[in-house]
């Protein structure tokens, strides 16, 4: 009797699994993934098929440029539209949403993804009270990439370390304006991920804050005034003409073309520079870590896009299984088969810098470096009441630094000058934060 | 106005017309030859105009990356639905006040041409709970509702401004043989307004084809048209001016063959009751 | 001579578009006017309602006020009027509106008259010539800030150094000639259409019975052309009017509003997706349809002239 139960049961089950197979098979789950047009992500894109054919699980792709994706998954996590079930975010936002209870906690992840081996910087940086909100598919801070020929020409060696000033005395001895050659390139482009993001780390370096402690602004300080006049009188010097329209993109476009001597940006950009398909300097690039002044925090930044899973998807199981293929080790040795250890996504995983094969890519070690000599939690020299390196982990951060942005863009293309800028910076950020109560 | 002229006179004519238009059109042809282009050769100096190695290579990046077919499928149903639906509606409010005039007729019109001015932007995150309330989210039968509100002042416009030039003794000659209200509209009316309707249809559908804000922000798969389709080859990483090229042919290409196809059409109504 | 029973029909035609439009009009504003005097951050978790209560709910907050936010009064006014982006912006607005206009109505009656003129292959000009309006907003700006006006390898660039001379940085230098160029582009085609047709109808003899009395060229065109054009023109600005005070994707793909292309509307745009500070957008939305209105009536002064002919 009991045998005939236990046979009955078994079979019972047996022909669920295998009606709910069926069923499966008649009607894939679909998930729809919203993410940034940067390489990276596109090469993901070409790899959907394969977890499609693993899982079962079929994946829509909305892929935008950067600022549309932002205005677009920020409409709709704030309205719990539910368009989207991962989501493509950075750091800012993981602990903003994650505290707000609008991201699924990934605290259920397998054992074999080992989240442990999740770099430290960029798990901190994507949880909020220790709970990790999003997975990093790529980390990124920055340092410098200059050009090994250009620098030997101009009979200078590049540190390790280099300082401001050295940075400067170098852009100005490379630069050939004769033949086009720009001792620097940097971001000067309005918005508070272009521009925005490279003044801020940098004015981190010179010894400024954006808030004292009582979050007042503090861009009429001596610190900050000192950090515009540097960036701009250097980059008249020796940067290119119309840096102030340049963002990452602009950028990356003349460093391959030969036409910059150093640049400092994301330390992702070195798989693109030393990629000989399309870059024209690819075997002429060193690398170093972002400049200081000697005052203790350099001028890198932190920062990783991250897979989200908004809270009220129907699809979070299938959601969760996506993340761990995209952002587990083995995605990375898949990219690496196809394409070579210099290609795959950096800067998220600690096994990949312990991987013999990868310490031969030329970047690798200084990528790590950069990224573990940020640190979001003291940013600054003097103390400030926010976490985070080039951007504030507050709500009202993207709008106001957007703004102040567009104020020092301004100024750098000489439609008003720093002082000026400043002080409209100033009450930019005044105004911003009394609104929102802080002050 | 034409009148005998010289040819040297017409020969400098169309060598200036000729000269300004191709300056005009330069733009767009510029675009879909530098698709064609490798990415090296998209930023040339000095740039390569015809004589380049002539390659599909960038649409096939394109079509890898993105299904162009279901862009282009709901950019024609949301423009052509919103315009038929517009159009029906705004017949016969404009026979109505093309052939029915009150008092208010000009208020009405204007009235209409002004709620064009109410900024969307503004509206965007409460029109936007409204569409996850109604369940309307990326779904192309709203947008056809949506795009139809935002063009009908102008086809109603459009219509009211055609079909005043309609003589209205023809409708009283018909009246008189006894046709009914149904037969004014059918058989005299709408002969004589097809011009007007086929020119403000154009228009119109170029209008809802181009719209770009709620298009993009109230869709991300099922009804995505092809301003979503560009948006995600915007300022890429590295080079990208053939690819971009590749795809802004893509979205331009049915839109611009449309039009000149039927810009007879499209010109003879376009006029807004501006010849008289 | 109409009839009562016309009138009546005629009515009862007009009510669907009417009634469509009065909602359209209606539910957007009693929302943008609703919510400028509240306080809605949803980044800091303010919510209308709760998501997937349904359509009633939804309709039961709108009429009740949206109790869940907080009424702040005229704050958000004040507070968007006296950033001092706000006066900038609205010059910015004007400027540019009136800049394209005064370009497309300038050369729309001379490319007209051009057109106009005996020529050869006179139909794949105007082909030509009107295939700029079809092409979307955000490809055309994508296209000319790339491919045209970017500083190293746009083609302007490289024009510039084959005459010797250092490339112009369009969107930083003369970004609002750069923004004026490429918006005029898009609608000299819609201008030059409505002008020619206007063109077309003019009386040729009128024209040479002047022409015999002696008039110049320039006396014939200011004093015959352009009253025959006057109500062409009106209706040129009157709808690209409507259309360029809301221009948003030019400038979100251009100058992403930097370097003083901030309009109105990028400014609302700013405040209610960038700083998700929806009350305050609000208040801003409520300034755009003030500014619309004051320009409307200038507009409506001189087209309702015209159009009570």
């Amino acid at each position: 009797m009991f045998m005939k139960t236990v046979l009955r049961t078994t079979s019972a089950i047996a022909l669920c699994a295998s009606a709910t197979a069926a069923f499966a098979d008649g009607h894939s789950p679909t998930i729809t993934i919203a993410t940034v047009n940067n390489g990276d992500m596109i090469r993901m894109q070409g790899y959907t098929d394969q977890f499609t054919e693993e899982t079962g699980i079929a994946v829509e792709w909305v892929t935008l440029e950067e600022n549309v994706l932002r205005q677009r998954v920020t409409t709709d996590i704030t309205t719990e539209g539910g368009q989207f079930d991962i989501m493509t975010i950075g750091m800012y936002e993981a602990p903003i949403w994650g505290s707000n209870g609008w991201l699924v906690p990934l605290d259920n992840l397998s054992a074999e993804y080992n989240v442990d081996d999740i770099l430290p910087a960029m798990r901190g940086g994507l949880s909020h009270d220790g709970t990790l909100y999003a997975a990093p598919f790529y980390g990124e801070s920055s340092m410098v990439m200059y050009r090994t020929d250009l620098m030997e020409a101009a009979g200078l060696e590049m540190p390790a370390a280099p300082t401001w000033e050295f940075i400067r005395e170098a852009a100005a001895a490379m630069t050939d304006r004769d033949n086009d050659i720009n001792g620097i390139c940097l971001r000067g482009k309005p918005g508070w991920g272009e521009g925005g993001a490279f003044i801020n780390a940098m004015a981190n370096s010179f010894g400024a804050r954006v808030v004292d402690e009582e979050w007042n602004a503090q861009l009429d300080s001596e610190a900050w005034a000192t950090t515009i006049n540097f960036f701009n009188d250097m980059m008249q010097e020796s940067g290119p003409a119309g840096f102030a329209t340049n963002g990452f993109n602009e950028n990356l476009s003349l460093f391959n073309q030969g036409l910059c001597g150093m640049w400092i940006d994301a330390t992702v950009a070195a798989s693109f520079v030393t990629n000989p398909d399309d870059s024209e300097v690819a075997d002429s690039v060193g690398f170093a870590l972002a400049p200081d002044n000697g005052l203790g925090p350099r001028s890198n930044w932190l920062w990783a896009w991250a897979l989200a899973v908004p809270a009220g998807t129907q699809q979070q199981d299938e959601a969760m299984q996506f993340i761990e293929w995209a952002t587990g080790t083995a995605y990375i040795e898949m990219v690496a088969e196809n394409e070579g250890w210099a290609n795959v996504p950096p800067g998220a995983r600690q096994s990949l810098y312990d991987n013999p094969n990868y310490a031969d890519v030329p970047f690798a070690q200084m990528t790590l470096d950069s990224i573990l000599s940020a640190n979001p939690n003291e940013p600054t020299v003097d103390p400030v009441p926010y976490t985070g390196v080039q951007f504030m982990a507050i709500p009202e951060f993207a709008g106001f630094w957007t703004e102040v942005s567009q104020e020092f863009s301004n100024a750098y293309a000489g439609q008003q000058s720093v002082e000026d800028a400043l002080a409209n910076a100033q009450n930019i950020v005044n105004e911003a934060l009394s609104a929102a109560g802080y002050q | 106005m034409a009148r005998a002229v010289t040819t040297p006179r017409k020969a400098l004519n169309t060598a200036i017309a000729w000269t300004i238009g191709l300056l005009i059109f330069f733009p767009i042809l510029w675009t879909v030859l530098t698709s064609f282009k490798t990415e090296a050769e998209a930023i040339a100096n000095p740039p390569v105009f015809l004589f380049f190695d002539w390659t599909l290579e960038n649409y096939g990046v394109v079509q890898e990356r993105s299904n162009y077919m279901r862009f282009l499928w709901n950019s024609v149903i949301i423009a052509g639905g919103s315009t038929i639906l517009g159009i029906i509606i705004a017949v016969p409010a404009a026979w109505s006040m093309a052939f029915v005039p009150s008092r208010r007729t000009k208020d009405i019109l204007l009235w209409m041409l002004s709620t064009k001015m109410l900024p969307a932007v503004g509206v965007l995150y409460p029109i936007y709970l409204l569409c996850i309330e109604l369940g309307v989210l990326d779904n192309r039968y709203a947008l056809v509702v949506i795009l139809m509100l935002i063009n009908l002042p102008i086809i109603v416009w459009m219509l009211y401004t055609y079909f005043r030039e309609i003589p209205g003794e023809i409708l009283e000659a018909a009246r008189m043989d006894g046709a009914s209200l149904k037969d004014e509209l059918l058989y005299v009316l709408t002969p004589m307004a097809v011009p007007g309707i086929a020119s403000t249809l154009l228009l119109n559908f170029i209008l809802a084809w181009n719209e770009a804000f709620w298009t993009l922000n109230l869709t991300s798969v099922d009804a995505a048209p092809l301003t979503a389709f560009i948006a995600s080859y915007s300022s890429p990483e590295g080079l990208f001016f053939a690819k971009l090229s590749a795809a802004s042919t893509m979205a331009i290409a049915p839109i611009l063959i449309l039009g000149w196809f039927s810009q007879k059409q499209l010109v003879r109504g376009l006029t807004f009751g501006a010849v008289k | 001579m109409a009839t009562q029973s016309s009138r009546s029909a005629a009515r009862i035609m007009m009510a669907p578009a009417v009634f469509l439009l009065l909602v359209w009009m209606l539910v957007p504003l009693s929302l943008t006017l609703i919510l400028s005097f509240k306080r809605f951050l949803p980044l800091r978790g303010d919510r209308i309602g709760e998501r997937g209560d349904g359509f009633g709910d939804f309709l039961l907050d709108y009429i009740t006020g949206f109790p869940t936010l907080d009424w702040v009064g005229f704050q958000n006014f004040s507070a968007f009027a006296s950033s001092g982006a706000f006066t900038d912006a609205v010059i910015t607005t004007l400027v540019i509106v009136g800049g394209v206009l005064a370009v497309s109505v300038i050369f729309g009656i001379l490319l007209a008259m051009l057109l106009d003129q005996p020529m050869w292959g006179q139909g794949v000009v105007r082909i030509l010539v009107i295939a700029p309006f079809f092409v979307m907003p955000t490809v055309s700006a994508l296209v000319w800030k790339n491919m045209f006006m970017d500083p190293t390898n746009g083609l302007f660039a490289h024009l510039w150094r084959a005459f010797g001379a250092d490339p112009v940085v369009w969107l930083s230098d003369v970004p609002m000639f750069s923004l004026i160029l490429i918006i005029s582009w898009q609608w000299l085609p819609f201008a030059t259409l409505i002008l020619l047709t206007a063109f077309q109808s003019l009386d040729s003899e009128q024209l040479e019975a002047a022409e015999m009395d002696g008039a110049g060229p320039l006396a014939r065109f200011f004093f015959i052309a352009l009253p025959h054009l006057s109500r062409a023109i009106t209706i040129v600005i009157l709808i690209q009017t409507i259309f360029l005070l809301a221009v948003f994707a030019e400038i979100f793909v251009t100058t992403g509003g930097a370097f003083g292309t901030r309009t109105l509307t990028y400014l609302i745009y700013q405040r209610v997706l960038e700083s998700q500070n929806i009350g305050l957008g609000s208040a801003g939305g409520v300034y755009a349809i003030i500014l619309a209105n004051i320009v409307a009536i200038f507009l409506m002064r001189i087209v309702g002239k015209n159009l009570d002919r």
